[in-house]
């Protein structure tokens, strides 16, 4: 790891103006940083460490709705009241199974935790591309995108809290890079799905720093997240999905579907949600959603076992969110 | 992204002002910050580059070590303070073998830089042996052979420790999501899941 | 003198031997106070880090170290042997991983960048990485004929086949694994003065690993200690001294300080040791009534660039008319290192899951197929299988509760989840390793004993106190055990399930030895006839008399204690080999996902005279867990497209974890016939048949047979969307 120098500002402002120098880069927990850094992944000039930023924590009813400021751990965010009717929210914490992750790992970070794709992980960058051709087109794509791969990404993107939040109409708060620059974006917006290699997985540029998310108010309605996951451990999702639906008189009134890991943003499933609206959600309908989400996946050549898993991801999240999900599954 | 949602959604609906006044204590921070011109720049203290002499309070004892901002929190044990039981597996990612306690939550100090501790109660494996008197959690895995190796076991026995605080009365299925993030070789587990459950069952 | 018979204790006479026993290092490891070769640190020790290859196939082009060296924090700057262009002369690198240059400097971070500073070039050439695709190989011309096997008259095997009632054809494999060790290969070195080495040395072999240091660095021999307390993991890996070990001795020379070098985990991954893998295209023919009647295989694998593949095929069962074809493929990839029961998992993975198949297509109940055939067993190492597999197979069942459970294929839908059971057989040595050791009997007592071996987690500082402390009537906490040190009497390897038995047999016999020595001496001073003597309890009886003390008893040793050699192994009765073992899995499959959870998995297992039951037990869960490991996740995935080992890391090789392992049943067969058998090793058996039993378990849930292991989400989901 290059030297580099390390920040700890007690404020936003101090943070974003530490961050518009080029160069640096946010460390929430270190989890995903770490290991960037020791592989020169991520190479940098100086680390802010936000963690002494006091009005990034905390979840707190605002608005109608709830903040969660991106230092709130999983932990925090499995065990606060105000979080309770956003089960999908819950589905995801009890997928990431290490105490270490729970008690240290950041909403933040999971938001924007790279991608996890082994050609990046290994100094390909984000396309993966070596002598002008795609690694993960010609090389080995079993954990890649089934959807929205037609361009030069091929990666899926990491978060596992996105697809949930997304499908709660969630948004972010954005700080910078002026002082007391704000902005606040649907989370489905923060993401981008980058071209070239000076793009970046999100729209974050320097000194901009992620700072909180608003939940709208939770309603009436009902969520799940169903990730499917290759081992029962501390492992990333091979596929999931998340559902947020409005019933009116045992029907769906409207319906938010979204996968993750499934393409290089967290990918809306809009013919699903189609499928929904108006219709009681059985067994069936559930799996016409799912058999509906992935009719226009495309494949790379290693993965289209994954398509499954998100048809089946889709089906689980809406029967799990309108307590249907059967047996041990 | 495939377009946006077709579900009507309003948007927060509301002013900063207004998001800085109903969002509590933790918001009234950034207020007082962002109206103070002159606190927009860090002062010195708070950027560190190069090697800089710190006090990690260890076991409950407060120890200098002199640290870059580069280094690891799992380094400064094991090379600074000659505490090896947190146990280096030399990769980037995390494993467990390295997990301590840092304000009484299990933390992979691998992945924590040690200036990131600073100032807060770090516990290893080590202060669960005091002489003759060893913590339930070391007398559970000794017993029921949580162990083969031998590597991986310390981490795992600091991760069950801080999960045990956190859950005592923990189920097997709480147990083996909360315990997910350590990883054993010789293949242990069946050991250290019996040795969790007696404990959580005996109130640890 | 008296001379005591070379015996183990009537099995009802033993108090610490054949026992149970918590480990006696327990705490320690537990605790963290176990030091292991990494943990050396201090004293101004230097940390390394490598440079390595980052091709499958390349020539170096360029090496430049001259930045490298003016590193802040860099102390020395180690070059590989001939990785230098020099006269023309470039070296080849055959595999990713390979190492070039070391790195020393005061922080491992420092020595990171330090690696960073070199500039290397290459002349990227084409590579084969890829092993499952024999024609792509073949193609390439990259594959090593192997030689054609046949037993029976030519033409027989294909009569045979052509006329038999049922004939199954299928195709089968097993993915390469690494040793993966949590604590990586390598050591902590430091000179005393210029021609003195310590070397704390993570190794399977502490006795046999000094030469190879002293040899290169032109030192004698006699100037080099191993020293190993503990060990992080080896699985056959950690034999050699290694050319990392020798260049963390020759920084340590040109600096001056004690240097630590252990490799980085891709690099641990990539070279440090891999089981091959192994492919098979099987035909076996059988009567109606399930008797097999002959096979024909051809199997290819890889071990890396040598182009070797496995031998053992078919495994165990071995009909009388069979043919075997082998192929070699030559791959650019890490070379293979001697894995947990070499050959055999491969081999069981290739024929068990062949003959649960024939057993479907007989449709029959693949426990009556198996058992059907051992007579057949002729390639079992145990003396009598037939009848050890039979009984083993009807305690297993009894576990099971197979024949209760048992459905056909597809048959079993349970709770959404479609369930199965699989089973399959095994064998192994396991002979005692030779080596020696020595008890010393002190005058107040106390005893200690020393040998140059070492405790791979098998336990062996616990097994050799138990087998000592019960030859004098002592608790085991009154024996002391000294391993780990090549200044000990040398002690064979740990490899090949020869440890215990290997240690046990020297430590018997030099304490019956040295008991007969005190008996004299008690019979001199008590006027006792020694031949009558026995000790227990602490303390020497003469028939159920109490003479004296074991603390007056060795006070007539005099000052100097009493010192006796024990040496092995020795055809005395103390030790044996040949053993069988049987494994049955309850699964279930989610054939949405293709997820699967181990619901049962039983382990029968002999293991002649067993030293310690919790320890032994211990060993045959950690096998049983591996083999949910490779049955399951666990695979090298080699990466064509650019020659890389795309998972070499603890995140993306998926080792299982805590709530993977379901509910594990380990029994042992020790009726009398074992325990007066004598003590054989257990590290390779229960290893072996868990792959094949995972997935023979699998087809019974699905009713389609997913072909290659691990049987990862993809390859179950794959094999239902071809069926």
């Amino acid at each position: 790891m290059n030297p580099f120098e390390y920040a700890q500002p007690n404020t936003e402002a101090e943070a974003v103006a530490l961050l518009a120098e080029r160069g640096s880069t946010v460390l929430a927990s270190g989890m995903d940083l770490m290991p960037l850094l020791r592989k020169s992944v991520v190479e940098t000039e100086r680390v802010v460490d936000i963690s002494r930023v006091e009005s990034l924590r905390g979840i707190e009813a605002v608005g109608g709705g709830v903040t969660i400021g991106v230092l709130s751990t999983l932990e925090d965010i499995a065990c606060n009241p105000l979080l309770a009717d956003y089960p999908s929210l819950k589905d995801v914490n009890e997928g990431i199974r290490a105490i270490q992750v729970q008690q240290n790992g950041t909403l933040g970070g999971d938001l924007c935790h790279l991608p996890n794709c082994w050609y990046f992980r290994s100094g390909y960058g984000l396309l993966g591309r070596e002598n002008g051709k795609s690694l993960p087109e010609i090389g080995d794509n079993r954990y890649h995108a089934i959807f929205g791969n037609a361009g030069p990404a091929k990666f899926v993107s990491a978060s596992r809290f996105a697809p949930a939040l997304i499908a709660w109409g969630a948004k972010v708060r954005i700080a910078g890079p002026e002082p007391d620059a704000e902005k606040w974006l649907p989370l489905e917006e923060f993401y981008q799905t980058p071209k070239t290699e000076r793009h970046g997985v999100t729209v974050l540029t320097p000194g901009q720093l992620l700072t909180h998310v608003w939940l709208p108010s939770a309603e009436n309605k009902v969520s799940a997240t169903y990730e499917v996951l290759e081992m029962e451990g501390l492992d990333w999702p091979l596929a999931s999905a998340a559902a947020t639906l409005e019933l009116e008189a045992g029907r769906v009134r409207t319906a938010t579907i979204v996968l993750g890991h499934v393409a290089p943003t967290p990918w809306f499933s809009l013919v699903a949600a189609d499928v929904l609206v108006g219709q009681p959600v059985t067994p069936q309908l559930a799996q016409a959603a799912g058999e509906a989400a992935v009719s226009e996946a495309t494949p790379l050549s290693e993965n289209a076992y994954k398509v499954r898993l998100a048809q089946t991801s889709v089906k689980r999240a809406l029967l799990k969110a309108t307590n249907q999900l059967e047996g041990g599954l | 992204m495939s377009g946006s949602s077709k579900t009507p959604r309003s948007g927060p609906g509301f002013s900063r002002r207004s998001f800085l006044k109903g969002s509590g204590a933790a918001m009234a921070a950034t207020a007082i910050v962002t109206g103070a011109e002159e606190a927009l720049v860090a002062d010195d203290n708070t950027v560190v580059s190069g090697p800089k002499e710190i006090t990690l309070n260890v076991n409950g004892q407060d120890r200098k070590v002199t640290v870059e901002p580069r280094t690891s929190l799992l380094e400064v044990l094991r090379d600074q303070l000659g505490l090896t039981g947190s146990k280096d597996l030399q990769d980037i990612y995390v494993d467990g073998a390295d997990t301590v306690m840092v304000d009484g939550k299990a933390t992979y100090a691998g992945t924590t830089f040690a200036l990131q501790v600073e100032g807060k109660p770090i516990r290893t494996v080590e202060s669960l042996r005091d002489g003759r008197n060893l913590d339930p959690v070391v007398t559970g895995f000794v017993k029921h052979d949580g162990m083969q190796c031998g590597y991986c076991t310390p981490g795992f026995v600091v991760a069950t420790r801080a999960f045990l605080d956190q859950n005592p009365s923990a189920t097997l299925e709480e147990i083996q999501k909360g315990l997910g993030g350590n990883i054993c070789r010789c293949g242990t587990y069946d050991g250290i899941t019996k040795c969790a459950l007696e404990l959580a069952k005996g109130g640890a | 003198m008296v001379e005591l018979k070379v015996e183990w204790k009537p099995r009802n006479e033993n108090t610490v031997f054949n026992h149970p026993a918590v480990r006696t290092d327990g705490v320690d490891k537990a605790s963290g106070f176990a030091k292991y070769s990494t943990d050396y640190t201090g004293n101004g020790s230097l940390h390394v880090r490598l440079l390595t290859a980052r091709h499958a196939h390349a020539m170096i082009k360029t090496l430049n170290v001259r930045d490298a060296k003016r590193m802040d924090g860099v102390q020395e700057v180690y070059v590989f042997p001939f990785r230098e262009p020099a006269n023309g002369m470039l070296y080849e690198v055959q595999w990713e991983g390979e190492p070039i240059v070391a790195v020393a400097a005061d922080t491992p971070a420092q020595a990171e960048a330090g690696v960073r500073a070199i500039e290397i070039a290459y002349y990227v050439l084409d590579h084969l990485v890829n092993d499952q695709y024999l024609e792509a190989a073949t193609e390439l011309g990259l594959t090593k004929p192997g030689r054609t096997a046949e037993e029976g008259e030519e033409g027989e095997v294909d009569k045979a086949i052509s006329s038999a009632a049922v004939v199954h054809r299928g195709s089968y494999g097993i993915q390469a694994i690494t040793h993966c060790c949590l604590e990586p290969h390598g050591s902590t070195c430091a000179w005393e003065g210029e021609d003195k080495l310590n070397v704390e040395l993570s190794t399977q072999n502490v006795s046999g690993t000094g030469g190879q240091f002293a040899g290169p660095l032109g030192i004698d021999a006699a100037n080099v200690t191993v020293h190993c307390d503990y060990i992080g993991g080896g699985f056959g890996s950690k034999f050699a001294a290694d050319e990392w070990g020798l260049a963390c001795a020759e920084i340590a020379k040109a600096t001056k300080r004690p240097v630590q070098l252990h490799l980085d985990r891709p690099t641990e991954l990539q070279i440090a040791g891999s089981r091959p893998s192994a492919f098979a295209d099987v035909t076996v023919a059988a009567n109606q009534d399930g008797t097999i009647v002959a096979w024909d295989s051809h199997h290819w694998g890889t071990d890396g660039i040598r182009g070797g593949t496995v031998t053992q095929v078919p495994y165990v069962i071995q009909p009388k008319l069979r043919r075997v074809r082998t192929t070699g493929l030559i791959t650019n990839t890490g070379p293979a290192r001697a894995w947990r029961a070499p050959n055999h998992p491969q081999a069981c993975a290739l024929t068990s899951t062949a003959i649960d198949d024939l057993a479907a297509a007989l449709g029959m109940d693949p426990y009556d197929v198996f058992l059907k055939n051992l007579n057949l067993a002729t390639g079992s190492q145990s003396k009598n299988p037939q009848e050890v597999y039979a009984e083993e197979m009807k305690v297993a069942e009894g576990l099971m509760d197979w024949k209760g459970k048992w459905k056909g294929r597809g048959q079993w839908d349970d709770n959404g989840w479609k369930r199965g059971l699989g089973m399959a057989i095994h064998t192994w040595g396991g002979r005692a390793g030779g080596g020696s050791c020595t008890i010393k009997v002190h005058q107040d007592g106390t005893v200690e004993t020393f040998a140059g071996t070492q405790d791979l987690g098998t336990g062996t500082r616990t097994c050799i106190g138990q087998v000592v402390a019960e030859s004098f009537g002592l608790p085991l906490s009154a024996v002391q055990v000294n391993i780990g040190s090549s200044k000990y009497p040398q002690s064979g390897a740990s490899g090949g399930s020869t440890t215990i038995g290997g240690v046990s047999g020297p430590h018997r016999r030099a304490a019956l030895d040295a008991l007969g020595k005190i008996f004299d001496k008690v019979a001199a001073k008590y006027e006792v006839d020694a031949a009558s003597l026995s000790a227990k309890d602490g303390k020497i009886l003469n028939g159920e008399n109490v003479v004296c003390t074991w603390q007056q008893a060795a006070g007539l040793v005099g000052p100097m204690g009493l010192e006796v050699m024990g040496e092995g192994p020795k055809d005395d009765g103390l030790t044996s080999d040949g053993v069988c073992g049987v494994q049955m899995v309850d699964l279930s499959v989610d054939t949405e996902t293709g997820r699967v959870k181990i619901n049962k998995y039983v382990a029968v297992q002999d293991i002649g005279t067993i030293v310690n039951h919790q320890l032994a037990k211990s060993q045959v869960l950690g096998a049983m867990i591996q083999c949910i490991s490779y049955g399951l996740s666990e695979e090298r995935i080699m990466d064509n497209a650019s020659g890389r080992f795309l998972n070499a890391n603890l995140r993306d090789y998926k080792l299982p974890r805590i709530g993977d392992i379901g509910e594990l049943v380990v029994e042992f067969y020790e009726p009398d016939s074992q325990y007066n058998k004598g003590v054989v090793g257990l590290g390779e058996p229960p290893v072996i048949s868990g792959g094949a039993a995972i997935s023979n378990a699998v087809a019974n849930a699905i009713g389609v047979r997913v072909p290659v292991l691990p049987l990862t989400p993809k390859r179950i989901l794959d094999a239902l969307a071809n069926a």
